[in-house]
């Protein structure tokens, strides 16, 4: 099973850490991702910019518009995402809970990835 | 990537024969399969410029032998010498006739191994496939694949597997897990769509030769013929399947002049034999109830109470969830979508089904067939946001879709 471990968390919050605190949470992603590297879960991943970067289209008047800065302006913003392949949906949430951001205030979703099989029915 | 079908098939054919003659010559699993690995890379390349050799096994077997004395010798001068004594063996030629095809099944199947592990080990080490292809098949990067196999190689050598027939009193539970493989194989290409699904589909392919060549080795078993009954019997509806754009059609509603004839007259054949002989177990159940649709003309001359009576005998086998699941439907065709309907209760009591997409699909049908429009679209519905599939999910959007125009 494919799932997205979507990753939530409030923007700026890394430059409230100590370098320690820094060290820790960035050594604790290496890891998780050098163990699903090594089991054969890891599908990819990717970090996203900082919130204050993004462009946002909208359609106005029948035609996109675009405008600088983030849809919504929210407490927690989406960060980024890793894609695994593993066993099972508890799997997936195990791997979601040790994600650091957790434990920083931010928060996790893991959501199945849509696939093209399909049984008969 | 290689000359023709039948140099591909030729490399399936070979490559756990080489294997096997490899492990038992040196041990180390781990290693030999590499080496085979790079063999097979090696003729894929080299036989179509330069011809099929005379004796392919026997190219192939020198082959991975000195791949794998080149990384022996690379490693250590003590290898060197074991290397040595390799190189010489490995003369073509020497290429017992033993087939080692079951005892690496076992150990690629082994218990220490995740569901998805033991499929990708058997599909390298035993089904000939490279790691790209099995890669590609399972929709996941190549380098995650590469991983995944040489994490398993890495248990299995851990939990102390040796290459050898499993003792007698875990025989049946290890061979249930190789036909649990072969089915999930099997499953993974059967279900694939057309289009992107392509190279998924020859997966299906691939697990009815695999269970050809472990029908071949065990005659005697009747589980093995009625897994084998049972692809032959699913895989013959492959073409009526599916509609354009990859669209499900429900077996009720398949063109049946388009199923497979030959594939259904031999898994027929097979399980009509398996089941005089053998104690019925749940792939032959599984069989017996795909060949009584099979030989339907039509689906409404299906020998539903027939196949009421085989789940019933599933379900007093092997219960579980699923199995109660379809003999649902089976019982609502014979006593009535009421009857169905009330089959299905259990099944939300239990953790593994309540919220399970099919389940609501299935009460969503026996709803549709007892008039109770709007509760069926509320359950094709729940199915529809249920459903990890796109295909699934578009038909069962479709059901609901066409019960609120009030054509039923």
């Amino acid at each position: 099973m494919k799932y997205m471990l979507l990753i939530y968390n409030r923007p700026g919050f890394v430059e409230e850490l100590t370098e320690a605190e820094r060290g820790e949470l960035f050594g604790e992603v290496d890891a998780i991702m050098k163990e699903l590297t090594e089991s054969g879960e890891l599908i990819g991943g990717q970090a996203l910019a900082d919130p204050s970067t993004t462009r946002t289209v909208r359609q106005r008047d029948g035609l996109p518009a675009v405008t600088d800065g983030p849809f919504l302006e929210s407490k927690e913003v989406f960060a980024g995402y890793i894609a695994v392949d593993c066993e099972s949906l508890e799997r997936a949430t195990e791997i979601a809970a040790r994600w650091p951001d957790v434990r920083f205030g931010g928060a996790m979703e893991v959501r199945a990835i849509m696939h093209d099989s399909g049984a008969e029915m | 990537m290689i000359d023709g079908p039948s140099a591909e098939h030729l490399l399936r054919e070979h490559a756990p024969r080489v294997l096997g003659a490899l492990v038992r010559r040196h041990g180390q699993f781990d290693a030999c399969e590499d080496a085979v690995q790079e063999a097979l890379l090696a003729a894929a390349t080299q036989w179509p410029a330069e011809g099929v050799p005379d004796d392919p096994r026997a190219w192939l077997l020198t082959v991975a032998s000195r791949r794998l004395t080149d990384r022996w010798r690379s490693e250590s001068a003590r290898r060197e010498r074991e290397a040595a004594t390799a190189l010489a063996e490995a003369a073509p030629g020497a290429v017992p006739d033993r087939d080692d095809t079951l005892a690496l099944l076992f150990l690629c199947c082994h218990p220490a191994l995740t569901p998805s592990s033991q499929v990708a080990l058997t599909l390298r080490a035993v089904g000939g496939l490279t790691t790209a292809q099995v890669a590609r098949a399972f929709l996941v990067p190549e380098v995650t694949m590469g991983q995944r196999i040489s994490r398993a190689k890495q248990k299995i050598k851990a939990a102390g597997a040796r290459f050898d027939l499993p003792p007698p009193g875990e025989r049946a539970g290890r061979l249930g897990a190789v036909l649990h493989v072969l089915y999930l194989i099997f499953n993974e290409g059967y279900t694939a769509s057309g289009g992107a699904g392509l190279q998924r589909a020859e997966l299906t392919g691939e697990a009815i030769r695999l269970a050809r060549a472990l029908h071949a080795l065990l005659p005697g078993d009747g589980e093995v013929a009625g897994l084998l009954a049972l692809m032959l019997l699913t895989d013959a509806r492959r073409d009526a399947r599916s509609g354009p754009g990859g669209a499900l059609v429900p077996l009720a509603e398949q063109d049946r002049s388009a199923w497979d004839r030959a594939a259904i007259a031999e898994g027929a054949a097979l399980i009509t034999d398996a089941l005089t002989w053998s104690p019925p177990g749940p792939y032959q159940l599984q069989a017996a109830i795909a060949a009584v649709h099979a030989e339907a003309p039509r689906a409404e001359d299906t020998d539903w109470p027939q196949v009421l009576a085989l789940y019933r005998l599933l379900a007093r086998i092997a219960p579980n969830p699923m199995v109660t699941l379809n003999a649902a439907v089976a019982v609502a065709m014979v006593e009535g979508p009421r009857a169905g309907l009330d089959h299905l209760g259990p099944l939300d009591g239990d953790a593994r089904m309540s919220g399970h997409h099919r389940l609501a699909a299935v009460r969503a049908h026996l709803l549709e067939l007892a008039g109770e429009t709007d509760a069926a679209r509320t359950s094709y519905r729940e199915a529809a946001r249920r459903t990890t599939s796109l295909p699934e999910q578009r038909y069962l959007e479709a059901r609901a879709s066409r019960l609120s125009e009030g054509t039923p």
